[in-house]
């Protein structure tokens, strides 16, 4: 079902003012810094909150039309799976995931079966019999997303789902997402709250991102985090992403070189990729010099513009060797003096194989 | 320098206690507890404390929900009002009953005028009496709880298409539950004790309103001996509830 939504609320010196459209099947990503209005937006969709002013529709329904309309949540059909799992500590796993389908009207024996169906499709199966307390945190987000999906919403809300996770276990759980999140043929519509461009990149379609309650941007998913428009997503967004086929080392370009990184547990060898590492990570060199020591990739690239960004320049290159174009590099304002840069000036760049990771292509 | 304090302390609370089990004549004990008024006074004590307990939870776990839960300013006020019978004197509350419901206080003569119901000097005012009394510490306990836990499971339960009452049914109570056993136990500890309430509103009426503070207090003016058996009994009554059913706010846990 497609989600459109029209919503603005005030809370003391708070302010919300948001539109979103999310076709049914696709993964929108809201990002943002803390306090910037994220949560306040799911709740609102979830119905947990009343939108000042504002509509909200998913397919045909109207969950939200302000004043007068507002839908309960338990009867919007909108799945919410936030930061903690939050699993009900007195159920076991399986009634854990029984919940809504029970609560829908299906039998203890009917809730159950759909309960072990959904454990097995997120590979919980052998869970089913446990107490949530005898989960670890990566299992007991599992078990949520699986409970999420047993009422079958056709929304569903994510709420920072990685965030509470250690890092071993975010990119399974985000492997696992991906998957069932681009299951084809689903009607779903999904919005993810993140702070993570990451997550981001490996879930979502779409993004905006929201700065003190206001959308400054939206678009592909792609396009926002590698070429934002605005310096405040740049900030807190900008990554750089380089597309090529993945390899057991790093990522194959398309013009035959190698960037070395990690590849994150999802990504397939063979298939479509891309190397994500943030400008922070990347070192200036003069032309001249070839850094010697660890950095594994370097390039050569020529600056195109300097731009401050609190306390750091970003440095955007334009043409250079292979995938040198359009990267962004953080530095010292002391840096760019002693290398003396400016637009032309031609440069090396170094990236560090441990900074870069390899994440599977987004989109379709 | 604390320990000079602690246990003078220590010793204020203890000390009696010896006293009375020193005192006490243990040869007529089982005599004393045995004589057809002590059996009264505790068999009638059990019926009471159980059946106000059994009132306390019924009425203050939705109580306890409602001004945890709600978010209207009158309910602040609410919460003052609902403490009033943990800071009031017993006796205060005793005869604040009579004039509710005795034969000259408004509900209890609309009752005797519509119905032909009386309550004061019955066993049901023994019952109402140690309720009020009670409740409070059933309502404290359980809304400290609610308050702790938060309603992030409530939300939950809601977002995945449970109504109101099932998520009260299989949410809210379930979560509840440990901090409802302390907070009953605690409630029937109270009314098991009630004295001042219970002397003003009911009276003391062998095996209909003398409960066994009542009956203590009765003894203790004719047969010294039996007032203190019926202490020793109460004490081990006291101290059964504690081992049996730990409550935590006893036990110093949060």
């Amino acid at each position: 079902m497609t989600l459109r939504a029209e919503m603005k609320l005030s809370r003391g010196s708070f302010s919300l003012s948001v539109a979103l459209d999310v076709p049914e099947g696709t993964v929108l990503a809201v990002l943002g810094p803390n306090g910037s209005g994220k949560s306040t937006l799911l709740g609102c969709l979830a119905g947990l909150l009343v939108p000042d002013d504002g509509v909200v529709t998913l397919g045909e329904r109207t969950l939200t039309r302000s004043p007068r309309l507002q839908v309960q949540p338990h009867d919007r059909g909108v799945g919410l799976l936030a930061q903690d799992a939050l699993l009900f500590p007195h159920l076991s796993v399986v009634d854990n995931v029984a919940f809504a389908p029970r609560s829908r009207g299906a039998s203890r024996a009917e809730s159950r079966a759909v309960a072990r169906r959904w454990l097995s499709e997120v590979d919980a199966a052998g869970l089913a019999d446990r107490r949530p307390a005898q989960l670890s945190g990566g299992q007991a987000q599992r078990v949520a997303i699986a409970r999420a999906l047993a009422g079958e919403p056709d929304l569903l809300l994510l709420d920072e789902p990685l965030a509470a996770l250690d890092v071993d276990a975010a990119p399974a759980i985000r492997g696992l997402l991906r998957r069932v999140l681009r299951s084809p043929g689903n009607r779903r519509a999904t919005v993810l709250v993140t702070h993570d461009p990451l997550d981001a990149l490996a879930l979502a379609d779409h993004v905006v991102v929201l700065d003190g309650g206001r959308v400054v941007e939206r678009g592909a998913t792609g396009e926002v985090l590698s070429a934002p428009r605005t310096p405040f997503t740049a900030r807190i967004a900008g990554l750089n992403l380089v597309a090529g086929t993945a390899e057991e080392q790093g990522l194959r370009l398309a013009g035959g070189g190698l960037i070395s990184g990690i590849p994150s547990p999802d990504v397939v060898a063979g298939e479509p990729a891309v190397a994500v590492f943030a400008p922070g990570s990347v070192a200036v060199y003069p032309a001249s010099e070839l850094p010697e020591g660890s950095p594994r990739n370097t390039v050569a690239a020529v600056v195109g513009a300097l731009e401050p960004h609190g306390p750091v320049v970003r440095l955007r290159t334009v043409d250079g060797d292979g995938w040198a174009e359009g990267l962004s590099a953080d530095l010292t304002p002391a840096a760019v003096a002693e290398l003396a840069l400016e637009p032309g000036t031609p440069i090396r760049l170094a990236v560090k194989a441990t900074a870069v990771t390899i994440q599977p292509a987004f989109g379709k | 320098m604390l320990w000079i304090p602690a246990g003078l302390a220590l010793a204020l609370v203890v000390l009696p206690v010896v006293g009375l089990l020193a005192r006490t004549d243990y040869a007529r004990l089982p005599e004393l507890l045995t004589s057809g008024a002590s059996l009264n006074a505790l068999r009638l004590s059990l019926v009471t404390a159980v059946l106000s307990t059994v009132l306390c939870v019924l009425l203050g776990v939705p109580l306890a929900v409602v001004l945890a839960r709600s978010r209207s300013r009158g309910v602040r006020v609410l919460r003052a009002v609902v403490l009033l019978p943990l800071v009031l004197p017993p006796v205060v509350g005793g005869l604040a009953l009579l004039f509710l419901l005795g034969r000259n206080g408004f509900l209890g003569y609309l009752l005797d005028v519509t119905a032909g119901v009386r309550i004061p000097f019955t066993t049901t005012a023994v019952v109402i009496a140690q309720t009020f009394v009670a409740m409070p510490f059933l309502v404290v306990s359980l809304e400290g709880a609610l308050r702790g836990a938060g309603d992030r499971y409530e939300r939950v339960a809601a977002t995945l298409g449970a109504r109101p009452w099932t998520v009260f049914r299989r949410v809210t109570v379930p979560l509840l539950l440990p901090a409802l056993g302390s907070g009953a136990v605690l409630s029937f500890a109270r009314a098991l004790g009630e004295f001042g309430a219970t002397i003003t509103f009911a009276g003391s009426l062998e095996g209909v309103t003398r409960t066994l503070p009542l009956e203590v207090y009765n003894q203790a003016e004719a047969d010294v001996d039996s007032a203190v058996a019926l202490a020793l009994l109460l004490i081990v009554v006291a101290v059964v509830v504690i081992a049996v059913a730990r409550p935590r706010a006893l036990e110093g846990r949060p």
